[in-house]
C-alpha cells in the first residue's frame, strides 16, 4: 500500500474532490491508495475515526453501502467496509487490528444498513462491536446453540457432526410492545403448508395494526461461506449457484467475475453477450414468479394462474435452451460451459416474446381490477428517506425512488453497450413495487433481444484458466438487487475465504419499515411485494 | 371485473394429462445421466473423475451413476469427450431402501392425499418445483392431492433441503404432530445426501439421519412431474423406479 497525498486526478473532477475531501477531513487517521480504475482504498489507522468516516461517505458523499467483509489473518483481523459511489465506483475502507483484541467501533448508529452485517460478524467471528445495542442470537439461534461458538474462525472444524451443544432451553423471544392488551402473533417457520420459505415472524400488536414486526431468519443457514473454504475455484461455482436457486445465474456470474478478475482472464465477447441474455432470462422468470406471488397474496386466482403459467413456460424454455430449468451448470470462470446455436437462440426469443406478451396482457387486466389495486395501493409504504436510510436494493429500492442499478452504475459483462432504462417510482407502496416488476420485464426482454442479435461467432470460454492467488470482488444485479461476491484465492488455487453480500440480506432488514403500522391482513401482501428470498439471505 | 371469469373460461384446460397419458411438452424435465458402457476403462475413469460430487464410479469400462449423490450439474454431458447417456424421463422416485421396498398408503388415500412441505434449508429450486404442482399446467387437485397448512391433517411429509441445524427442531415437531399412517418423502439431492452442502456442523447431510424416510425423489431440483410421480407412488398409483440395471453403450 502506498500512501498518496492528493495528486492530479487521472480523469474528471469528481475523483479528486471526494478523495481530497476525505483526505482533508481525516488525514491524521487514514491513508489512501488507488485501485483499479477510479476505485480507491482508504486504510483506517485510528479505529475511532471509522464511524465518522463511514458517516461522511454514506450521508455526505452519497455513497451506498455494500457490506462488511471480515477476514481472519494470522496476526490481525482485516475488516473491509465496502461503499459504492455513483461517480467513482467501489470505495474500500479497511480497518485492521490485532488478532488477540477482537473489538472495533460499531458504525450502525451512523449507517443503519450496517446493523445486520455487524450482528452477523459478532455471531460468526466473535468480533465485539463497541456500543452496538443488540448482539448475539442472530444466525446461531439461542434455542439451538450456546453463545460463544464462532464457526467462521479458522480454528473451527466444519465437519464436526456431534458438536457439543448446550442450547438455551429458557430462550423466549424479546417482546417490545408493552401496552395493555398487547400480544404477539407468531408466524412460521412452517407456514402456508410449507410452501413459504422457512422464516419466523413475530408480529406484535394490540389489535388491528402491526406495531412491531421482527423477522427471525437464518433457519436455513447452511454455512455456505465456510463450506467453500478449501474448494477449488471451479467447484466453488456449484455452491455459488446452489445457495439461492431463484437468482442462481446472477450469483454464479458474480462469483465467476471475481475469479476472472483475480486471474486476469478475459471473457470472450460471445460469452459476455450470452451471459447478459441468460441473466435477463432469469430476471424475467423471477419477476413472473414474483408477480404470481403478489396475485396469490391478494387471492385473485385467475391472475395468479395466468402468471404461474408464464413462469412455468419460462422454466421450460430455460430447460430446453440450456438443459437446466434454473440455469445451473452454465457459468464457469472464463465464460460459459456450452454454446447455443442460432435456431436455439431464435426459439428462446420466441418464448421470451410470448411470455412478455402474456405479462403485458396481465398487467392491463390488473390495472382495471379495483379490488386488486385497493389491496396494493398505499400498502406497505417505504418512503424515499426510509429506503435511503436502510439503503434498500433492487426493485424495492427502485419503487421508493432509489434508481440504483449495478448494470448502470458499475456495468459488468458488457452492459455498457446496451440501451435500457432503469425503473424508478416515487410512491414506495405495494403497487409501485408491482409496476417496477412489470417495467423490468419489458426491459429484460429488450436486453435479451439486443444481446442475441449482437451475437458473433466465436468461443464461449477463455482457454487456460490459471488461478493467480489474490482477492477480488465480482458483482451482478440479481433479480432481487445488487449482489457482491468477494473471494480470496490461496497459493494452491483454492478458496481461502468467500463472502456473499446478497441483496435479500439488506432488504429483509427493511421489511419491518413497510409492515409496521399497517393492518394484519396487509402483511402477506406487503411480504409478497417485497419478493424476498430467505435462502439468499441465510446462505 | 367479470372479465376475469370470462378470461378464465376462455383459456380452457391447460393441465397435463399425466399420469393418464405421457407428457410430451419440451423442457418439463432436464433429464439425468445413465449408466454407460465405454469402449475402455480409461474413458470411464475420466468420466468418474470429472464428477464434482463422486456420483459416478468406474467399474471396469462401465460408468455407474449414483442418483442419490448426483447434483445434475451436467458436467458429464456438456463440454466433455466422455459423455454419459442421457435419460429425459422424470419417473425417478425410488424407495429409500430398495431391498426392503416400499409399502404404499392404504387405498382410502388414493383420491385424497394431504401433503405438508417443510423447507429445511433448501435453495429455493426444489421448493419452487413443488410449488409448481399448484400451477394450472400440473394442477394436482385434479388427482385429489392437496397441500395442507397443518401437520394434523397431513398424510405425507415432503422435505426439501439438507436439514439445517436451526430447522431440525421445527422439522421433528412437524413430523411428530402428524397422525398415523404417514409417509416421509425426501425431495432433491440435498434432502437425500446433503448435496453440495454435505454433512457439516450446520447440515445433517440429508433427511435420513433425522427421520425415517420412505421415498426419495432424486434431482437437483427434481422437476414438478418427478415430484408428482413421487406423490402417486405414495398411494400406490404408480410403481417406484426400479434400481438401474440397463447399461448403455457410450464413448
Amino acid at each position: 500500500m502506498i500512501t498518496t497525498p492528493p495528486s492530479p486526478p487521472p480523469e474528471g473532477p469528481n475523483v479528486l474532490s471526494l478523495e481530497q475531501e476525505v483526505y482533508a477531513r481525516f488525514k491524521t487517521a487514514i491513508s489512501v491508495s488507488h485501485g483499479e480504475g477510479k476505485d480507491f482504498t482508504i486504510e483506517v489507522r485510528r479505529a475511532h475515526a471509522l464511524p465518522a468516516l463511514c458517516k461522511f461517505l454514506f450521508w455526505e458523499a452519497g455513497c451506498s453501502f455494500g457490506g462488511i467483509i471480515v477476514e481472519e489473518r494470522i496476526k490481525e483481523w482485516h475488516v473491509l467496509y465496502l461503499f459504492l459511489s455513483r461517480e467513482i465506483g467501489w470505495i474500500h475502507v479497511i480497518l485492521e487490528f490485532p488478532i488477540e483484541t477482537p473489538s472495533l467501533p460499531s458504525i450502525s448508529a451512523m449507517v443503519h444498513a450496517a446493523d445486520w452485517y455487524e450482528r452477523e460478524a459478532e455471531d460468526l467471528f466473535g468480533l465485539q462491536f463497541e456500543e452496538h445495542p443488540r448482539l448475539g442470537d442472530f444466525i446461531l439461534h439461542d434455542q439451538v446453540w450456546q453463545e460463544g461458538i464462532t464457526p467462521m474462525r479458522r480454528a473451527f472444524d466444519l465437519l464436526q457432526p456431534h458438536f457439543d451443544r448446550r442450547p438455551n432451553q429458557e430462550w423466549r423471544p424479546t417482546l417490545v410492545v408493552r401496552d395493555p392488551g398487547a400480544f404477539a402473533m407468531p408466524v412460521g417457520p412452517v407456514y402456508e403448508g410449507g410452501l413459504g420459505e422457512s422464516v419466523h415472524f413475530l408480529l406484535e400488536t394490540v389489535g388491528e395494526d402491526v406495531i412491531r414486526a421482527a423477522p427471525r431468519l437464518f433457519y436455513k443457514y447452511r454455512a455456505v461461506e465456510k463450506i467453500a473454504e478449501g474448494k477449488t475455484a471451479l467447484d466453488g461455482v456449484l455452491l455459488a449457484e446452489r445457495f439461492a436457486a431463484k437468482s442462481a445465474f446472477a450469483h454464479s456470474l458474480a462469483y465467476c467475475q471475481a475469479v476472472e478478475k483475480t486471474s486476469n482472464l478475459d471473457v470472450p465477447v460471445r460469452a459476455m453477450r450470452l451471459r447478459v441474455a441468460l441473466s435477463e432470462l432469469e430476471r424475467l422468470r423471477h419477476h413472473a414468479g414474483a408477480i404470481e406471488a403478489i396475485c396469490q397474496s391478494t387471492a385473485l386466482n385467475v391472475s395468479e394462474a395466468h402468471a404461474a403459467i408464464v413462469e412455468e413456460q419460462l422454466l421450460r424454455a430455460s430447460c430446453y435452451f440450456t438443459g437446466h430449468r434454473y440455469l445451473f451448470g452454465l457459468n464457469t470462470p472464463g465464460g460459459l460451459r456450452r454454446d447455443f446455436d442460432a435456431p436455439v437462440c431464435r426459439s428462446l426469443l420466441e418464448a421470451v416474446d410470448d411470455a412478455v406478451t402474456e405479462l403485458r396482457r396481465l398487467e392491463n387486466r390488473l390495472r382495471y381490477t379495483s379490488s386488486f389495486l385497493d389491496r396494493l395501493e398505499d400498502a406497505g409504504v417505504v418512503t424515499t428517506e426510509a429506503a435511503r436510510d436502510l439503503d434498500l436494493l433492487g426493485p424495492v429500492g427502485r419503487a421508493s425512488g432509489l434508481a440504483e442499478d449495478l448494470r448502470r452504475v458499475r456495468p459488468y459483462s458488457g452492459y455498457r453497450d446496451y440501451s435500457f432504462d432503469v425503473a424508478c417510482e416515487k410512491e414506495g407502496d405495494g403497487f409501485a413495487r408491482l409496476r417496477v416488476l412489470f417495467f423490468e420485464v419489458q426491459q429484460s426482454a429488450m436486453l435479451i433481444h439486443q444481446a442475441i442479435e449482437a451475437l458473433q461467432p466465436g468461443k464461449v470460454c477463455a482457454d487456460g484458466l490459471q488461478i493467480v492467488p489474490g482477492a477480488a470482488i465480482g458483482w451482478a444485479e440479481a433479480p432481487i438487487g445488487a449482489t457482491v461476491h468477494w473471494l480470496r484465492l490461496g497459493e494452491d488455487g483454492c478458496i481461502e475465504r468467500y463472502r456473499i453480500l446478497s441483496p435479500s440480506f439488506r432488504n429483509w432488514l427493511g421489511l419491518h419499515v413497510a409492515v409496521e403500522n399497517f393492518a394484519f391482513q396487509d402483511f402477506p401482501i406487503i411480504l409478497a411485494t417485497f419478493g424476498l428470498s430467505a435462502t439468499e439471505c441465510d446462505r | 371485473m367479470a372479465f376475469w371469469f370470462w378470461y378464465g373460461l376462455r383459456k380452457g384446460i391447460q393441465s397435463t394429462r399425466y399420469p393418464r397419458a405421457p407428457e410430451l411438452a419440451t423442457g418439463v424435465s432436464p433429464g439425468r445421466p445413465l449408466d454407460t458402457l465405454f469402449p475402455d476403462g480409461a474413458e470411464a475413469a475420466r468420466a468418474a473423475a470429472n464428477c464434482p460430487v463422486s456420483a459416478i464410479t468406474a467399474v471396469d469400462s462401465r460408468a455407474k451413476v449414483d442418483f442419490r449423490k448426483c447434483i445434475y450439474c451436467q458436467r458429464c454431458h456438456f463440454g466433455t469427450q466422455d459423455q454419459l447417456h442421457w435419460d429425459s424421463s422424470f419417473e425417478w422416485t425410488q424407495a429409500h431402501s430398495p431391498r426392503v421396498g416400499y409399502e404404499p398408503l392404504p387405498g382410502d388415500f388414493s383420491r385424497s392425499l394431504h401433503v405438508i412441505v417443510v423447507d429445511a434449508g433448501d435453495c429455493g429450486a426444489c421448493l419452487n418445483e413443488v410449488k409448481q404442482l399448484n400451477n394450472p399446467l400440473y394442477n394436482i387437485h385434479r388427482l385429489g392431492i392437496f397441500f395442507t397448512p397443518t401437520p394434523r391433517a397431513a398424510d405425507v411429509l415432503l422435505v426439501v433441503g439438507p436439514v439445517s441445524e436451526n430447522m431440525r427442531g421445527p422439522l421433528i415437531k412437524t413430523y411428530e404432530a402428524m397422525p398415523d399412517p404417514k409417509r416421509v418423502m425426501a425431495v432433491g439431492a440435498c434432502a437425500i445426501t446433503g448435496g453440495v452442502f454435505g454433512r457439516t456442523f450446520m447440515s445433517a447431510g440429508g433427511l435420513g439421519s433425522v427421520l425415517p424416510v420412505d421415498l426419495e425423489v432424486p434431482g437437483d431440483p427434481p422437476p414438478p412431474l418427478a415430484v408428482l410421480h413421487g406423490l402417486l407412488v405414495v398411494t400406490g398409483r404408480k410403481q417406484p423406479c426400479p434400481p438401474a440395471d440397463t447399461v448403455y453403450e457410450g464413448g
